[in-house]
């Protein structure tokens, strides 16, 4: 990245990290000694890896697809299969990559292509199309695919909600121990999910230290860095590197050194990133000394319940509590208290053309908040992944008119 | 010689630059398609300008702003032209206003409080419709030159539906229309009718209501479907095509007023 983008230096290790999670896929996905599941970002890992599978996120790879915009090369051919450009881009980039046998993992870490799974395990409360992304892989392979149907748009969080996530996680035990040939154990589920909570609060700790003014760390460094919170919750490696992260991080703010030097602004960002464009923004907002503190995206990877004492519960608390699965008025309030928290300025909207419920913009959601906080707003159109639906010229005009205006009002 | 403030407003279709002086009186306007070379094209037009305005100085200050604002290379600061409209159309109304400016590839919602500070803005999405694009797709349809449409729309009070968000299946409702032999004075105002619906389903427009750009400054049958559509007056600056660039000059001016002494 250019000189207005702090490096962290702990990303080195993160890369180490990453490297050795990808290298243990591989050899498994080689030598087929060890088991793997593919699992939806925020679908059952903990349970998966109390059986001892590899777990594998295939939404990993939608985003490493679109940050290295090979994703631009492979969604037609997905397209041209019968997968819709308005469907999800991180599924037509995947299956793109399949169909066409390329991958950024090659040159990122030798290897041939995403591990072949012996299970799909999918969670539907990020949406249904990750069940149709299994499908296809099911189709392609003969595995069975199992997974969880969260309800959407929920205000409240009933008992007979948690109940019936609870037991359609229980439900998936007969499989999963079938397929790895390992007895469900409570006991190993516990500590896997102990893991897990101890990754969150690091991971929120991280995000958190964000309300510090200046910040020591934005949204697009949250994006890179939040790889260990997704890929390896659960592992022990995710705890070492956090606590690495957080320490880099503090030092930073004893140092008051600034991750956007000259911190004017401060900026929220509701919605995906665009994946192809992370430095270009990155740059853009540092260059004007305007700091994206804070995201939707990156605190959703915060899982506070796995800290109850039933790790069911605890799991379908996490993965139903989530602001993806929530209700306009539950995410309004989220987003204030976001504002409030972090004192943020202005907030950008990216309203994903293939992610509509990762887009909190199109049901008035925006105007709402602004009448209640006062806190000026943009939408830009775009995509997570398909750079076809984005403009740049017209992002950049509103993020920088956004810019101007809230300077001409100091 | 007086000190002169310049703004350039470089679009997608035309580049327009303006010469102010101190006292913010217009000395000279140029407008020039802004083609490929969009630094020669700023060149050009100030050359053109200076001339006509009998400058013989280079500008003590020059804002750019449009989609070209990087690429002027005497340029001493750059705005966007939501920022540069806002405050060319507040220099001429002096009031809380809300600006509809129709470009060649994008629309704007800006609304000004009554002190010209920037409220709020929303810019079409990343589809053309409804912009000046659309218009230049029409008339290519049709086979008329744009200078021809705006008086074919006015010849009449009944306009076809043209439904569609998408400016290549409006033409395909376009090929429909001519089929069935629909006069294309109707066809030529249902395209306006769907410019203006594009602009009202962007924002709510309240109070006073100012529209500028390009296709407002050529096709006064635009602003009257307008002002019909919000059943207000919505008025027209002397120079709609040009609001952006002197909102520009003023910037200029008041960057170089900003400057401590000793500066300049």
């Amino acid at each position: 990245m250019g000189d207005a983008i702090k490096k962290i230096q702990a990303t080195g290790l993160m890369r180490k990290l990453m490297g050795a999670y990808f290298a243990e896929l591989d050899q498994a996905a080689t030598t087929r000694e060890r088991k793997i599941a593919w699992c939806t970002s925020v679908g059952p890992a903990e349970l998966l890896r109390s059986f001892g599978f590899l777990v594998y996120f295939p939404e990993n790879h939608g985003a490493v697809l679109g940050s290295s915009r090979l994703a631009q090369e492979l969604i037609p051919a997905a397209n041209a299969r019968g997968y819709s450009p308005d469907i999800c881009s991180y599924l037509t980039s995947d299956i793109g990559s399949y169909l066409k046998g390329q991958t950024p993992l090659t040159k990122a870490f030798g290897m041939a292509g995403p591990p072949r799974p012996d299970v799909l395990v999918y969670n539907t409360n990020q949406c249904r199309d990750v069940q149709d992304w299994f499908g296809f892989y099911q189709r392609e392979w003969d595995v069975p695919l199992i997974g969880i149907d969260t309800p959407r748009s929920l205000g409240d969080i009933t008992r007979d909600h948690l109940d019936g996530l609870i037991a359609q996680h229980k439900a998936l035990i007969p499989v999963l121990e079938e397929v790895s040939g390992v007895p469900f154990d409570l006991e190993r589920l516990r500590e896997v999910v102990a893991s897990s909570y101890r990754c969150t609060l690091l991971w929120k700790q991280v995000l958190k230290l964000a309300t510090h003014r200046p910040s020591p760390i934005t949204f697009f460094d949250g994006t890179i860095h939040m790889g260990p919170a997704v890929v390896m919750r659960g592992l022990p490696q995710a705890e070492e590197y956090y606590e690495v992260l957080v320490a880099e991080l503090e030092q930073r703010i004893a140092d008051q050194a600034a991750a956007v030097d000259g911190e004017r602004l401060r900026f929220y960002w509701e919605g995906m990133p665009v994946w192809g464009k992370l430095r270009d923004h990155a740059e853009l907002f540092a260059n004007q000394g305007t700091c994206v503190v804070a995201s939707t995206y990156c605190n959703s990877w915060i899982f506070e319940p796995l800290g109850c004492d039933d790790p069911f519960e605890g799991m379908a608390r996490s993965y139903t509590e989530l602001f993806i699965v929530r209700s306009e008025e539950y995410k309004q309030r989220y987003l204030k208290s976001m504002c409030d928290d972090y004192a943020v300025d202005g907030i950008v909207y990216h309203d994903a053309k293939t992610c509509p419920n990762n887009s909190n913009c199109r049901y008035g959601l925006p105007q709402r908040l602004a009448r209640e906080t006062d806190v000026p707003y943009v939408i830009i159109n775009g995509d997570l992944n398909d750079l076809r639906l984005y403009s740049e010229e017209q992002a950049r005009t509103q993020f920088e008119a956004l810019i101007e205006q809230l300077q001409a009002s100091r | 010689m007086n000190k002169v403030f310049c703004g350039v407003d470089i679009g997608a279709s035309a580049t327009k630059l303006v010469l102010i002086d101190a006292a913010g009186q217009v000395l000279a306007r140029v407008v020039r398609p802004s083609g490929v070379d969009y630094a020669g094209t700023a060149r050009h037009c100030l050359e053109t300008a200076s001339e006509d305005a009998g400058a013989d100085a280079a500008p003590a200050c020059t804002v750019a702003t449009g989609y070209g604002r990087d690429n002027v290379d005497f340029a001493t600061e750059k705005r966007t032209e939501i920022h540069c409209h806002g405050a060319g159309c507040f220099h001429l109304a002096q009031r809380a206003l809300s600006i509809i400016d129709i470009g060649g590839q994008d629309n704007k919602v800006i609304h000004l409080d009554d002190r010209g500070r920037l409220q709020e803005f929303k810019m079409n999405r990343k589809c053309a419709a409804g912009t000046g694009a659309f218009i230049e797709e029409i008339a290519l349809r049709l086979g008329l030159g744009v200078a021809e449409l705006d008086s074919l729309a006015a010849g009449t009070d009944d306009p076809v539906s043209l439904g569609s968000f998408c400016t290549v299946f409006a033409k395909t409702e376009i090929l429909s229309h001519l089929r069935q032999g629909v006069p294309v004075e109707a066809i030529v105002r249902g395209a306006f009718v769907s410019v203006v619906d594009r602009i009202i389903e962007m924002d709510p427009l309240e109070g006073a209501v100012m529209a500028t750009g390009g296709v407002v400054a050529h096709n006064p049958t635009i602003v009257e479907i307008l002002a019909a559509r919000l059943d207000r007056d919505v008025s027209v600056p002397e120079s709609p095509q040009f609001t952006g660039a002197l909102g520009a000059a003023l910037t200029a001016r008041g960057l170089f007023d900003d400057q401590p002494e000793g500066d300049t």
